[in-house]
């Protein structure tokens, strides 16, 4: 039982962005308003991110910038082990860029679909395009 | 419907946790990401970019060809916004609801924006500026330039923020920091470099390799947070307007 728990805790941050992704997936899956479901697609992108970003992390570390950069930083010696991962991060980045410019597109295009729809129910919009 | 997609999201989240089982534990420094290339942008970042900040030297010298790509998309972004909102007006329109009226203006919220946007726009600036030695960097703080018109707006009314910031520099504006970035790519290529070398600049400048690193990062952050300014506020005007940019929330 002791060594489950210390399982479980060892890997609580993949859990943790698990149950924020499926939460994400059900919104999208199951809601018939399309507002909720881009909402949905944004929680899991969110859900994404924290998984990587959670995958840099090392014990004991700092945040990925030099100490003490300035001027003539040529003769430091740097340990790796004593800086986060920046690569997660610097992909991430570029994550949260795309995952705006996805959301502002789809927005639009919501607008455009209550303008000659009149609703952004999807059962409805169904109807009106079958009539 | 709703059970179905309920029992898929149960299938889908049991089949990534025992695919998680198999990932490496949290903060362990044995973790296979934190290997191999990672070591080497840590270790040799200064010697070879004079950048402290990690995140910054990978992302605009390491990577800086996806960067500028990331830039070409969040340029197609808004512009996608523009043709589907603004170009396609005019057909019969169906929306139910007529749109809100606007009122006037609260005064607490006019004098709280009015004070905060000049020093946010500062703010802004200094995070571009300061990226490279504490975090932020050209999208960090071209989303807060962005955002600050966005408050003027959200405060007053599009009109009064298109009254300082016209239609089409904005247009203008979100070309310029893509124009940037790949002009200074292309110099480098025509100072007899490989795209996006920036240490072609170091004969041209007369300082050494390293620092022309650090001078081409900075330019190519400015351009960057250009082009993030302008969509952030294109993307909310077109969006908060229906296309029309006469009226806003």
């Amino acid at each position: 039982m002791n060594e489950f728990i210390a399982f479980i805790i060892a890997k609580y941050n993949y859990w943790a962005a698990l149950i924020l992704m499926l939460i994400g997936l059900y919104g999208m899956l199951s809601k018939n308003n399309l507002l909720k479901k881009v909402i949905g697609m944004s929680i899991f992108q969110s859900a994404i991110i924290l998984f990587y970003l959670s995958t840099g992390v090392k014990k004991g570390a700092t945040i990925p910038i030099i100490e003490h950069g300035h001027g003539s930083a040529e003769h430091m010696v740097i340990n790796a082990a004593h800086y986060a991962n920046p690569l997660p991060h610097v992909l991430m980045l570029t994550a949260i860029v795309v995952g705006v410019g996805t959301l502002g597109v789809a927005l639009a295009v919501i607008q455009k679909i209550y303008q000659t729809h009149g609703t952004i129910e999807e059962d409805e919009i169904l109807e009106s395009i079958e009539r | 419907m709703k059970t179905i997609a309920f029992l898929l999201t149960i299938a889908v989240g049991i089949l990534l946790l025992m695919a998680s089982l198999d990932l490496p534990n949290w903060g362990s420094p044995e973790s296979p990401a934190s290997k191999h290339l990672s070591t080497h942008y840590i270790e040799k970042s200064i010697e070879e970019t004079s950048v402290p900040n990690l995140v910054t030297s990978v992302l605009a010298d390491y990577r800086g060809y996806d960067t500028m790509f990331e830039t070409v998309v969040i340029f197609c972004a808004g512009i996608t916004v523009l043709i589907v909102l603004r170009f396609t007006h005019g057909e019969k329109d169906k929306s139910t609801k007529p749109r809100p009226s606007r009122q006037d203006g609260d005064i607490i919220l006019q004098t709280a924006a009015r004070l905060l946007v000049p020093v946010m726009q500062l703010f802004a600036l200094y995070v571009i500026a300061h990226g490279h030695h504490s975090p932020g960097g050209g999208f960090q703080g071209g989303v807060i330039l962005g955002a600050s018109f966005i408050l003027l707006a959200i405060s007053y009314d599009l009109k009064a923020v298109f009254k300082r910031f016209k239609k089409n520099s904005v247009l203008v504006l979100c070309s310029t920091g893509v124009l940037i970035y790949v002009g200074i790519g292309f110099t480098c290529l025509l100072l007899g470099r490989n795209f996006l070398a920036y240490a072609a600049w170091a004969r041209f400048l007369g300082i050494t390799e390293v620092e022309a690193h650090s001078r081409g990062m900075l330019g190519v952050e400015i351009g960057v947070a250009i082009t993030v300014m302008a969509i952030m506020f294109s993307l909310y005007a077109d969006i908060a307007s229906g296309g029309d940019l006469d009226e806003g929330l």
